[in-house]
């Protein structure tokens, strides 16, 4: 056979021919032109472009292979397997560490979180200009023997070169699933019983012993509520030291905080413990870290005086004087609307109040209303969700009837889940809700509020077996509630 | 004041400072203060006192502290204090002798550095716990030595918290807001000044006490203090390598994922329940 190119007219008067039986369409056969050419089907490739013209992607870039209809089939499949494996920073013997307290709400890193660890990393591998002494000093405090370990570290090593390790604290379990993206180089992970309740002063305590044995250059918490600002203000009273709070920027060794309430800022040197606010430094997003776990220093045999007081700080115990008596459980409707975590929202599509007020009480929602409610008396002004009213941050938020103004909109944009009831599935609502539920709301509602119900008398059924088993075989029944209410209570919390 | 009262009096005190208005800027009460205040004069049979550290015979200090006076206190008493840094030491000398059973404080100062330390420093020096951003006081028992308070817990919640006596606890915005002040009742108050340079002659550990802090204040000198800029909004970073990827992520349109739509009322009521469960909110 010779590899001279013969012109099928048949096959190609059937390829031009979209109405004979045997006509294949386009971009699904091999094309070839008069002259025997492969020819790409510039019909079936590329896509559109923002003003509406037609963009080929010719760079050859993996996604390049998607639009190219010959190696579709194949192509999309590799680009779908490919996931990018970013590089490994490994720290094998680090000159110092910079310690993180991460808030670690129910096992996750947050966004702070993430800020935070962000920061540490840059002050741990950025390259060192002038060592701040006086702010490392100083967060010694009554203890000499923890400068001794860090000069003893940096002997011999050039100062520009010296690299540090970010060590992340948690405390209880982590359930965080990806923790080698986040920029921790070593983890300290304090678990038990006793960190499932609230414990500052077990916490500061369990801190400060570690502070005394790896002695870190900096020490870092989130400014948060979720306790970081209380621990690191703990710690550095204990250290007879003080902190910078409300770090915004850090540059080099200068360090921009708000003071005066937010009313300033200060610009200062850098300090040893800093409480940063969120976004104080762009997360870490280019590298993997080795998440091992801290192998803690042995505590150093006396051989000086100086070495008694380490071993005394270390050894140190605390007096627990804070119990822990579980969450409080808070009428919803007494929760400011901005900070709720669950908002059940009416407007000009409900007929029923009653059922709607009914529904909130049962659900345990907070009640908003949109300004339609409002302005026909339904509902209290305060309650009004939007650009005009009060700007919500809830978990959750169900629209009952509400179409969507764009008011509304703007108030509800941090809304992590939107519920959409309407009978209108064409509304802006609909459009922005993750679920919408088309039909009569009263309806849906009494259907919702039956499915607790079942579930409220399940639960009830299951919680009065429980406790025949348990009379039956132990006596300790009547420590179980308790119990239950201690280990629910960091859930309950962040709900 | 330590000795046992018949009465099982509680001696509460509160720490008051001058605030500052975030417009104006005129001195006026500090919020958390005030609220720390409203707290103490709501606990029925207590020994009540306030306490101001600063500098006497001040214009501003004065008029702030009569809006103290005027939510019904008969005395306030103003630790005289020549410069702002001494306030610590002045006041762990002075509780020193007769620590309270309950010290109510604001989160952080509405002026200066506002850095929040002074109740984390006074609880460590005067060997009190500490409680942050409590809403309210339950009930105190002297004789059992414990308190239980309401916590502040982020979404509106509540923690309750039994705690033993002797105690510091900083107050939460979330607190019963503060009564009016009456012009009237300022006039009646009165202003105590102690002199605390007789005090400090008095302890002679006064210097060892805080070396570090005394220390900090005059790096203070350094600090740099603006007015505060508004914060740079964080911008998405697009870490492409190619300019086709530039090119695509700027053209990508946003992935709105459109929600699920659902006619059926039995089938919408279980997916709502669902994401109920999953969000954790029932």
């Amino acid at each position: 056979m010779s590899n001279l190119f013969r012109r099928d007219p048949r096959a190609q008067w059937i390829a031009r021919n979209r109405l004979h039986p045997l006509h294949v369409p386009e971009g699904q056969l091999v094309q070839r032109g008069p002259t025997g050419l492969l020819r790409k089907n510039v019909h079936a490739i590329g896509f559109i472009g923002p003003n509406g013209l037609k963009r080929i992607d010719r760079s050859g870039a993996a996604g390049s292979f998607k639009q190219l209809n010959r190696q579709s089939a194949q192509g999309s499949k590799s680009a779908a397997q490919e996931e990018i494996v970013l590089p490994l920073h490994k720290v094998a013997n680090p000159d110092f560490y910079i310690l993180v307290v991460v808030d670690g709400v129910s096992g996750r890193l947050s966004s702070h979180d993430r800020d935070i660890l962000g920061l540490a990393h840059k002050l741990a591998t950025q390259p060192a200009t002038i060592e701040n002494d006086a702010a490392f000093d100083k967060g010694t405090g009554g203890n000499e023997a923890r400068t001794g370990a860090g000069v003893d570290a940096g002997v011999g090593v050039d100062p520009g070169e010296r690299t540090g390790a970010v060590v992340a604290v948690f405390f209880d379990t982590i359930t965080e699933e990806k923790l080698d993206t986040a920029g921790i180089d070593r983890l300290v992970n304090f678990e038990g019983n006793e960190y499932q309740q609230y414990n500052p002063e077990k916490r500061c305590a369990d801190l400060y012993k570690l502070v005394n044995q790896i002695n870190p250059k900096h020490i870092l918490f989130p400014d948060s509520i979720h306790g970081g600002a209380d621990l690191g203000r703990r710690l550095a009273a204990k250290l007879n030291t003080t902190v910078a709070s409300n770090v915004w920027k850090v540059n080099g060794n200068q360090i921009v905080c708000r003071g005066s309430a937010g009313k300033t800022d200060i610009t200062r040197p850098i300090t040893n413990i800093m409480l940063a606010l969120e976004e104080c430094n762009e997360p870490v997003s280019d590298t993997r870290h080795e998440c091992k776990v801290l192998e803690q220093p042995l505590i150093p045999l006396p051989k000086q005086a100086s070495d008694q007081t380490l071993e005394q700080a270390i050894t140190n115990t605390y007096e627990q004087k804070i119990t822990d008596l579980g969450n409080e459980s808070v009428n919803p409707n007494d929760i400011n609307l901005a900070e709720a975590g669950f908002i059940l929202s009416g407007g000009n599509g409900i007929t029923d109040w009653d059922q709607f007020h009914h529904a909130a009480a049962i659900l345990g929602a907070t009640e908003g209303a949109s300004r339609v409610a409002v302005d026909d008396g339904f509902m209290p002004r305060e309650r009004q969700v939007g650009a005009t009213g009060t700007w919500v941050t809830a978990k959750v938020y169900i629209a009952v009837g509400i179409s969507g103004a764009i008011q509304h909109m703007q108030g509800i944009a941090q809304c992590e889940k939107v519920i959409a009831i309407n009978t209108d599935d064409s509304c802006d609502m609909v459009k922005r809700a993750d679920l919408s539920a088309i039909g009569d709301s009263s309806a849906i509602l009494a259907a919702l509020l039956d499915l607790v119900h079942e579930q409220k008398s399940a639960l009830k059924g299951n919680q009065k077996r429980d406790q025949k088993n348990n009379n039956a075989t132990s006596d300790t029944s009547g420590l179980t509630p308790y119990r239950a209410t201690a280990k629910n209570a960091p859930e309950a919390q962040h709900a | 004041m330590h000795k046992q009262t018949v009465e099982d009096n509680v001696n509460i005190t509160v720490l008051v400072s001058v605030g500052e208005h975030p417009l104006s800027k005129r001195p006026r009460r500090a919020e958390q203060d005030a609220r720390a205040l409203e707290i103490g004069l709501n606990v029925p049979d207590t020994n009540l006192q306030v306490m101001h550290a600063g500098a006497a015979n001040n214009v501003q200090t004065n008029t702030v502290l009569k809006d103290y006076l005027g939510m019904g206190l008969p005395e306030i008493k103003l630790l005289n204090i020549p410069h702002e840094n001494d306030s610590l030491t002045a006041l762990i000398n002075t509780f020193d002798k007769n620590i309270p059973d309950i010290l109510l404080t604001g989160i952080r100062a509405e002026t200066g550095e506002s850095s929040g330390m002074t109740p984390y420093v006074l609880s460590e020096k005067l060997g009190m716990a500490l409680v942050p951003s409590i809403t309210e006081i339950l009930c105190i028992n002297k004789t059992a030595g414990y308190a239980e308070l309401l916590q502040a817990l982020p979404r509106g919640q509540r923690r309750k918290i039994s705690v033993k006596l002797p105690f510091v606890a900083t107050v939460d915005m979330a607190a019963q807001a503060p009564r009016q002040s009456a012009f009237g009742a300022a006039m009646r108050g009165k202003i105590t000044v102690i002199d605390t340079i007789a005090a400090h002659t008095d302890s002679a550990g006064s210097a060892s006490i805080s070396p570090d802090l005394t220390n900090c204040e005059t790096l203070q000198a350094e600090w740099k203090i603006t007015p505060a800029q508004p914060r740079p909004k964080r911008l998405k970073i697009i870490k492409a390598k190619t300019a086709a990827d530039r090119f695509k992520a700027a053209t990508a349109k946003a992935q709105g994922g459109a929600g699920k739509v659902i006619y059926n009322n039995q089938e919408a009521a279980d997916a709502i329940f669902k994401i109920l469960k999953d969000e954790k909110v029932l």
